[in-house]
């Protein structure tokens, strides 16, 4: 099964690397950023059923990663639309105002 | 039997991404997203990682999508059905891109099962008898308690910082 998951997270992760690039709305790329972390832990997951638990452990650190990144993005992102009234990213690109 | 479910959960996983990276309405994508990572902890089900579809289930299509629920309906998204898609050169790009990034997981990935280093992994039989006779929670929790102990009291620092700094920046007045 090994090799089946490892495609499957390879899909995973394309799928993901296109949204980011294709999309412009802030959260649905963040979404897809969500979608890659999703695509290696399960790599990782696949892995550790043969060579140990260790992959385990590395995707619970990946997930408790991947909860704070989302709190602090989502809070970007409103302050972020709180000033420009939008969340596509061709409207801004200035990291100061 | 479990093949066949396993390929039934790829398949929605797969599916889900699609749905994503397609979907014009924000809700609509968090929804894909959920039943993304829904089947996931399938997957982790039948990969004998209890203990993580739980967490999955829980924390990633539980807690965060709802995080990200809320933020949609707070920018009031949900009815934005205009499309943002990039074009022109910018998404031959993107094509380009993920293809190549698809073409060397693929070269990568491709002969795992087949390769001298596989064959020096304790494999499934030996895991499977170590999950047996630990349980399925003890199993992860004896690394996380005693070899990464460091890096998981790390993690609460993290944790901490990222609430605050959550707070400080969506804060209208600091």
């Amino acid at each position: 099964m090994l090799t089946e998951a490892l495609t499957t997270s390879a899909l995973l992760f394309v799928i993901g690397t296109f949204g980011v690039l294709v999309r412009r709305n802030a959260i649905i790329m963040f979404l897809c950023i969500e979608l890659q972390l999703n695509a290696v832990n399960l790599a990782l997951v696949a892995f550790s059923r043969y060579v140990g638990v260790e992959g385990q452990v590395f995707v619970f650190f990946v997930m408790t990663v991947a909860a704070a990144e989302a709190a602090v993005g989502l809070a970007i992102i409103i302050s972020i639309f709180r000033h420009y009234r939008t969340v596509n990213v061709d409207n801004f690109n200035l990291l100061k105002w | 039997m479990e093949l066949i479910l396993f390929y039934v959960f790829a398949v929605t996983v797969v599916g889900g991404g699609i749905g994503v990276v397609a979907s014009r309405n924000p809700v609509a994508s968090l929804m894909f997203m959920v039943v993304s990572l829904a089947s996931v902890a399938g997957i982790y089900v039948l990969l004998e990682a209890h203990f993580l579809a739980a967490i999955q289930v829980m924390v990633y299509a539980g807690a965060i999508m709802v995080l990200f629920l809320f933020v949609i309906m707070l920018l009031n998204l949900g009815h934005d059905y205009r499309d943002d898609l990039v074009r022109g050169l910018y998404a031959v790009c993107a094509f380009v891109v993920s293809g190549a990034i698809c073409g060397i997981l693929a070269t990568r990935f491709g002969g795992a099962e087949t390769s001298a280093l596989y064959e020096s992994f304790p494999g499934a039989a030996a895991m499977d008898l170590e999950l047996a006779e630990r349980g399925a929670v003890s199993l992860i929790a004896r690394p996380l308690f005693q070899e990464y102990v460091v890096p998981f009291e790390i993690t609460g620092i993290l944790l901490l910082v990222a609430v605050v700094g959550a707070v400080a920046l969506a804060k209208k007045r600091v």
